[in-house]
């Protein structure tokens, strides 16, 4: 039993010489990355940089190459994890949201409850709509996905992996498919968890929601970090010319 | 002086008319009325036919399609997932099976299975219930193969996002694939599916190389037997009216849902 096992002063995660390769494309140049509980630390890079394949390795939906991923202190490479019960504690969002078209927004949020978490279908029902309500969307339980806005949906994805009570979120660009008017909301639910002590790996164009939600900034290019530190720091004062590079295209 | 557009395109639509008009009077008129209809169209041999050409006939050909439209149904699906898994072996397996049995006409995989099955294992049909079941399992075999491939287009068309969503929540493979991917594919695949049935519902027909008793005659079986004990044809018209009736409102039906389904994209 994984949970059993959990040491309470282990880092949230620990990615240690992480690599990762699509055929001869080196996507990940050996990664050390700590996240420790409650931090909330947002990547940036240019595209190709490898953000989101780091954060797609964190709960192994990309197998590593080499190098080590460790979950509350559990290396979770070792084939003998059972992966789907360390997912349970790894909440993630998408960029294209994801959400089940087939299930309304409760089915959406109870599916996992039930068959993964084995509650009572009660049970899922009452976290489904305390999650809902969490992402203001209480209103929305029986629509379908497909009636929702781009901004309702991404709030209804973050909501179902809340469902799971995870111990950590993973945020894979969740406001870049979405139109310019709705990324506010979205942002909002965000910074209400960060807020809430909820552990985060962001990856982000969100440069102001970086600065003042996040709690460690990473810059990442060519499958390495180039530059990590306080957000304020590191984007109003890059060390790195690469990062100052970057910095100014974008900003 | 040049016609206008629209006017031309009124005399040349109202030529094509003319010429169908022409064709149909002269088909009308040098056919044999005086012989088709008491060969074709007769009410005393009608009435003989009934009430067997339906509780036996037609039920039974509603009847063997439901039990090959199922049992390719449930072999399609897993021969789907053989296709689509990772594991060379069953790739090549599903490969083979699907490919034998879509290039063979469906009369020879159904003689086959019914001659090859007894001669080689010692099975005999009339053990199995009747000739007609070892020609069911040959319509299944065929089925399985159509339907694998309408499975697994459906399962493909779900979008990759939705395994991920699903794993990311910890649903293993199999209850992603029976909770997340199944549900999905099989909405897209409800019009080529119907399709499949009316396919197989007309397949029927062929189990008659299988042999047949009385009872499992299906329509085209009873109606060419009925035709020839009666020496009049009306037999065979009655089967063609009785299978327009069961297979147009289905691929009408088919045509509404992939009206429907573009509309929703």
């Amino acid at each position: 039993m994984i949970t059993d096992l959990i040491d309470v002063h282990a880092p949230a995660i620990d990615l240690q010489g992480l690599v990762k390769s699509f055929g001869d494309n080196e996507v990940l140049k050996g990664i050390d990355l700590t996240v420790t509980k409650g931090e909330v630390v947002c990547i940036i890079g240019p595209s190709g940089s490898g953000k989101s394949t780091l954060l797609r390795s964190v709960n192994l939906l990309e197998e590593p190459t080499g190098g080590k991923v460790l979950i509350e202190g559990i290396d979770i490479t070792d084939p003998d994890v059972d992966i789907d019960r360390v997912r349970t504690r790894i909440g993630m969002v998408f960029q294209s949201f994801n959400l089940f078209p087939h299930l309304d927004v409760m089915g959406n949020l109870m599916i996992a409850q039930q068959r993964v978490k084995k509650r009572s279908k009660a049970e899922a029902e009452r976290v489904a709509k305390e999650m809902l309500g969490r992402v203001g969307l209480a209103e929305k339980a029986d629509a379908f996905p497909g009636h929702l806005s781009g901004g309702q949906q991404q709030r209804v994805a973050i909501a179902r992996a809340l469902c799971m009570n995870p111990d950590m979120m993973l945020f894979d660009e969740p406001t870049s498919a979405l139109d310019p008017e709705l990324v506010g909301e979205v942002l909002q639910v965000m910074r209400s968890l960060a807020d809430e002590g909820m552990t985060m790996l962001v990856v982000t164009h969100e440069m102001g929601f970086a600065r003042e939600v996040g709690s460690r900034l990473i810059f990442m290019d060519g499958g390495h970090i180039v530059e990590e530190g306080d957000p304020r720091e590191v984007l109003g004062n890059p060390q790195h010319p690469r990062t100052q590079d970057f910095l100014a295209r974008v900003l | 002086m040049a016609l206008r557009r629209t006017t031309k395109q009124k005399i040349y639509r109202y030529a094509v008319y003319a010429i169908l008009i022409a064709l149909v009077v002269w088909a009308a008129v040098t056919t044999n009325w005086a012989k088709i209809g008491p060969l074709f169209f007769n009410f005393d041999v009608a009435v003989k036919m009934f009430p067997g050409i339906i509780t036996t006939a037609l039920v039974n050909t509603l009847w063997f399609t439901a039990v090959a439209f199922i049992g390719g149904l449930v072999l399609g699906v897993i021969l789907a997932l053989l296709k689509l898994s990772s594991i060379g072996p069953f790739r090549w397996i599903a490969t083979v099976w699907i490919e034998l049995f879509r290039g063979l006409p469906a009369i020879l995989t159904i003689f086959g299975v019914a001659f090859i099955v007894p001669i080689a294992t010692g099975i005999r049909g009339q053990q199995l219930g009747g000739p007609v079941v070892l020609g069911l399992i040959g319509l299944i075999l065929v089925a399985s193969a159509y339907m694998a491939e309408t499975i697994r287009a459906g399962i493909q068309a779900v979008p990759k996002g939705q395994t991920e969503a699903a794993r990311s929540l910890g649903l293993s493979p199999m209850k992603t694939t029976f909770w997340i991917i199944v549900p999905q594919g099989f909405r897209i695949i409800i019009p080529p599916l119907t399709n499949e049935f009316v396919l197989l519902l007309k397949d029927t027909s062929l189990l008659f190389i299988a042999g047949s008793f009385i009872w499992s005659k299906e329509l085209t079986t009873f109606a060419r037997d009925a035709t020839t004990q009666n020496s009049n044809a009306t037999p065979l018209i009655m089967a063609a009216i009785l299978y327009l009736l069961v297979t147009i409102p289905l691929t009408r039906f088919t045509a509404y849902l992939e009206r429907r389904m573009s509309r929703q994209r």
